[in-house]
């Protein structure tokens, strides 16, 4: 099990006092002590690891998310930021001795400015909430990963959270122009604006994407995007990874690049199919989904190059959409991906490395081998363009030994993706998960340097503790949890 | 004239730092000096400059990246990936005219200073391109943030903290950027508003259609604005979405189209900031603003005899006007009360050392930063009072 840093004694022992205090600070419902009520909290969306709080709290402003951290900071207790909880890495698993700050209700929109193409938001707002807001005028905040239904804006600035259509449109980090940011000591922080690159350091985007560790987001301030005219899928299916994986570089250098470009083997394909009959090829060793945007004469136009390009590469089937409803039915599959491996498999864990495209086919088939090695299946589906894998490990939870292979196999996944030039996470983040491979991506002076940054916003390693670093160079000692 | 060292590679950077640090001797931390004239002058013995530091390292078109070595200049990388039909994405500007320099800019320098051109307001700025970056941090070590590949979110993002850090957190020694395929062609409408206020409607209506507006300026003439969108894609589909557009902004003036070859001239010189016809004893503000509240900004710089050019829909205004410490208090003030943020970006060195050339920080955040500073240069050697004076 994952090793989490030993719980404060002298914390655990005040626990009864520092739930009274968090109550003056958040009056009425917003402090959760009791057991069956804290249960919710004890994991995320790496349901693997598990450790109940001490304490939850919910603020209901950015005021009093800067009073509890006050308190905090001033009592030496360990805070744990939490947004929907929907992280696959164990970015909001608590602590025994830490309190959860949950953002889910500062969920207000406090300002829609579509002449300036801006929206100001709680970081409670889910993601699909800002596309909601802003549809009606035909607007939409770009990045869409997979859980925006439920995942919440604060949460995806954290993660730096991407999607299917970053290709296009680019991750959250290119979708920011403020935050409001509360440090440790309780400070509240404008970073930003409603204006593009003031110069001075690049605070927003240094914050974006740290993982709870350098404070918390209470309000952000994301662009927003006029929607294309229309957009459409079509469907492409191969005789092999290689191929697949070829006409993928044959479409980007043609020049055109797609607002979605997704990849599914085998077994994934397999999957989905049975899932949601789709009209997937089951004969196909890969397969690509490609959307395209702009008017239906546009639409033609590129799917028609796109058809073209892909024929070259002996196509086993190619399907182009030709209604919205159509397209839908090509991305059904796809969206319900996740959920389809569910089905098939008790659990499975799902890695995020990025790979350089061109080492897609070697990577693929060590993936195949070591699949082989460890007794376990899995399914690949990622984003082609950016090189983004997404190999679901099925294993069951209720055989220890099933889990120990998973995790091992993951680990193995990974460092074979640092090893060919790409890097631990895409869009997921290292969490506690992947905590203990960030050796392999980098050198100890280069975790260094960032643990010493991390200090220079939070001096005493309060925020969110034993994520994103290996536990051995944290302030605490290590132990093993349940 | 301080002594300039340019080690011909990494290792001859770090020596020069641990000889710095050695001797707790500053030292101004340069590209190829193009944008000497920014920010504060360095008061330092020594310059340490990334300029022999040249050449692509890598180059793979079909994953959309680009390595090059820091002091490679942005022509040769631009010249690279147009062989292969590509583009840098922010179109980063060269600014030989605004600061009356002869120097190339470095790759690394464009990075350094996080500078964009027109292409920002649809698709991102420098910084937003920066997937990689190896810098030698204050401690005379090679630090490596990002990587080769387009998402990678391990890790704090130091290539972002870099970007637009002007040499006082690091020597950036190598970076990798996103590129992406150069469209087939471009056009730009051109419409006579009456006032600077329907010139950023104009822009702004433009800017939220669903026609893919690349580039959008406002250009002052003496007795009305410019407005220009700029769309670039396939040819069918500039052809297509300039008729549809042109249709939308109907009510707004007189309109003119310029084909490919116009267009690009055009934007070349709003990129270099040339329409502002800055005379070369004034000084250039450059404020960033919401769009819509450009012709505020605009209305406070006429008050002081300023002219300005407006890009980013609006939100990126130039001002030309006397350097004195009146007229930055005056574009500052304006700047603040829009809740934007002003940068005097050219201006002779005695001003520049008279006034704040950026805002401050919030004291709590200034704290922050300072430590921040520590955690990357703890000696305090890289480019000293660059930003703000100590």
């Amino acid at each position: 099990m994952i090793a989490l840093p030993a719980p404060k004694p002298e914390i655990l022992a005040r626990r009864a006092e520092i739930v009274t205090a968090l109550q003056a600070l958040v009056p009425g419902d917003g402090v959760i002590a009791e057991g069956i009520r804290l249960k919710p909290y004890e994991t995320d969306g790496l349901a693997a690891y598990r450790q109940m709080p001490l304490a939850v709290v919910l603020p209901s402003s950015t005021e009093q998310v800067a009073a509890v951290l006050r308190y905090c900071h001033e009592q030496g207790i360990r805070v744990v930021p939490r947004g929907a909880g929907t992280s696959l890495s164990g970015g909001a698993l608590p602590l025994a001795d830490a309190v959860v700050i949950g953002l889910m209700r500062l969920n207000a929109i406090h300002e829609i400015n579509y002449a300036d193409r801006y929206a100001v938001v709680g970081a409670g707002v889910t993601n699909i909430g800002i596309t909601k807001a802003v549809e009606g005028e035909g607007f939409f905040y770009a990045p869409d990963p997979s859980s925006q239904l439920a995942c919440m804006i604060g949460g995806n600035v954290m993660m730096n959270s991407g999607g299917a259509h970053c290709l296009k449109y680019g991750v959250t980090a290119n979708n920011l122009l403020g935050v409001k940011f509360v440090t440790i000591e309780g400070e509240v922080l404008k970073i930003g604006g409603t204006y593009l690159d003031a110069a001075g350091y690049d605070w927003l985007g240094l914050i974006t994407g740290s993982e709870g560790q350098l404070g918390i987001v209470t309000e952000v301030t994301v662009r927003i995007l006029r929607s294309a005219e229309g957009a459409r899928a079509m469907l492409a299916a191969f005789n092999s990874i290689e191929i697949a994986g070829a006409a993928v570089d044959a479409i980007i250098g043609s020049g055109i690049i797609p607002v979605a470009l997704e990849f599914m083997d085998k077994p994934c394909i397999h999957a989905c199919e049975a899932f949601a009959h789709a009209g997937y090829p089951l004969d196909a060793e890969a397969m690509l989904i490609i959307e395209v945007e702009g008017s239906i004469a546009e639409q033609d136009a590129l799917l028609a190059r796109i058809k073209d390009i892909c024929a070259r590469f002996d196509p086993i089937s190619l399907k182009v959409a030709e209604t919205a409803e159509q397209s839908l039915a090509i991305w059904k599959g796809r969206k319900g991906a996740f959920g389809a491996v569910g089905r098939i498999s008790p659990d499975y864990l799902c890695m995020d490395g990025t790979i350089p495209t061109s080492e897609l086919p070697h990577v693929l088939k060590r993936i195949g081998e070591m699949s082989d090695q460890y007794g376990l299946k899995v399914a690949n589906v990622f984003h082609a363009g950016d090189g983004n894998l997404h190999p679901l490990i099925m294993f069951d939870a209720n055989d220890a030994d099933s889990f120990r292979r998973a995790e091992a196999f993951g680990a193995d996944i990974l460092k074979l993706c640092v090893e060919v030039g790409g890097c631990l996470t895409g869009e997921h983040g290292v969490g506690v998960e992947k905590r203990d491979l960030m050796n392999v991506q980098f050198a100890p002076h280069e975790l260094a340097q960032q643990r010493a940054i991390k200090s220079a916003f939070d001096p005493a390693w309060l925020l969110n503790p034993a994520k994103v670093f290996p536990l051995e160079g944290a302030l605490q000692p290590a132990i093993a949890a349940e | 004239m301080s002594t300039l060292i340019a080690p011909a590679d990494e290792a001859g950077i770090i020596d020069a730092v641990q000889a710095a640090r050695a001797a707790r001797e500053p030292l101004t931390i340069a590209g190829q000096g193009s944008k000497r004239g920014l920010l504060r002058p360095v008061q330092a013995a020594r310059s340490l400059s990334t300029r022999a530091l040249t050449g692509v390292t890598l180059y793979r078109p079909a994953e959309l990246i680009i390595t090059a070595r820091a002091g490679t200049p942005l022509a040769e990388i631009e010249a690279t990936v147009a062989e292969k039909g590509q583009q840098l994405i922010a179109e980063a500007p060269y600014l030989n005219g605004v600061f009356a320099t002869s120097a190339p800019p470095s790759i690394g320098g464009v990075v350094a200073a996080n500078l964009s051109g027109p292409r920002r307001i649809a698709w991102g700025a420098t910084r937003d391109h920066v997937m990689g970056l190896r810098f030698i941090n204050g401690a005379g070590e090679t630090i490596r943030s990002g990587g080769r590949v387009l998402k990678n979110v391990t890790g704090l993002d130091l290539c972002k903290l870099l970007s637009g850090s002007y040499g006082t957190l690091g020597v950036i020694t190598e970076v990798t950027l996103k590129v992406l395929p150069a469209p087939e062609t471009s056009a730009t409408i051109l419409i006579e508003t009456p006032d600077l206020a329907g010139a950023v409607a104009a822009l702004s209506a433009g800017l939220g259609s669903p026609f893919g507006v690349s580039a959008a300026a406002a250009l002052p003439q003496r007795d009305h604005v410019i407005a220009a969108l700029r769309l670039e894609d396939f040819a069918a589909s500039v052809t297509y979405r300039m008729e549809k557009l042109r249709d939308m902004l109907d009510g707004f003036g007189a309109q003119r189209v310029m084909e490919d070859g116009e267009s690009r001239a055009f934007w070349r010189s709003i990129r270099e900031v040339e329409p502002l016809q800055a005379m070369p004893d004034e000084a250039i503000w450059r404020v960033s603003v919401r769009p819509s509240a450009g012709p505020h900004i605009a209305a406070a710089a006429s008050a002081i005899d300023g002219r300005v050019l407006l890009d980013w829909g609006g939100g990126l205004v130039w001002i030309a006007a006397a350097p004195s410490t009146a007229n930055h208090a005056a574009i500052s003030a304006a700047a603040a009360a829009e809740a934007g943020a002003a940068m005097l970006f050219r201006a002779p060195e005695s001003l520049r050392l008279a006034v704040p050339v950026l805002p401050a920080e919030a004291a709590p955040l200034a704290a922050i930063s300072a430590r921040v500073k520590e955690a990357l240069d703890p000696e305090g050697l890289f480019n000293p009072g660059h930003l703000r004076a100590a």
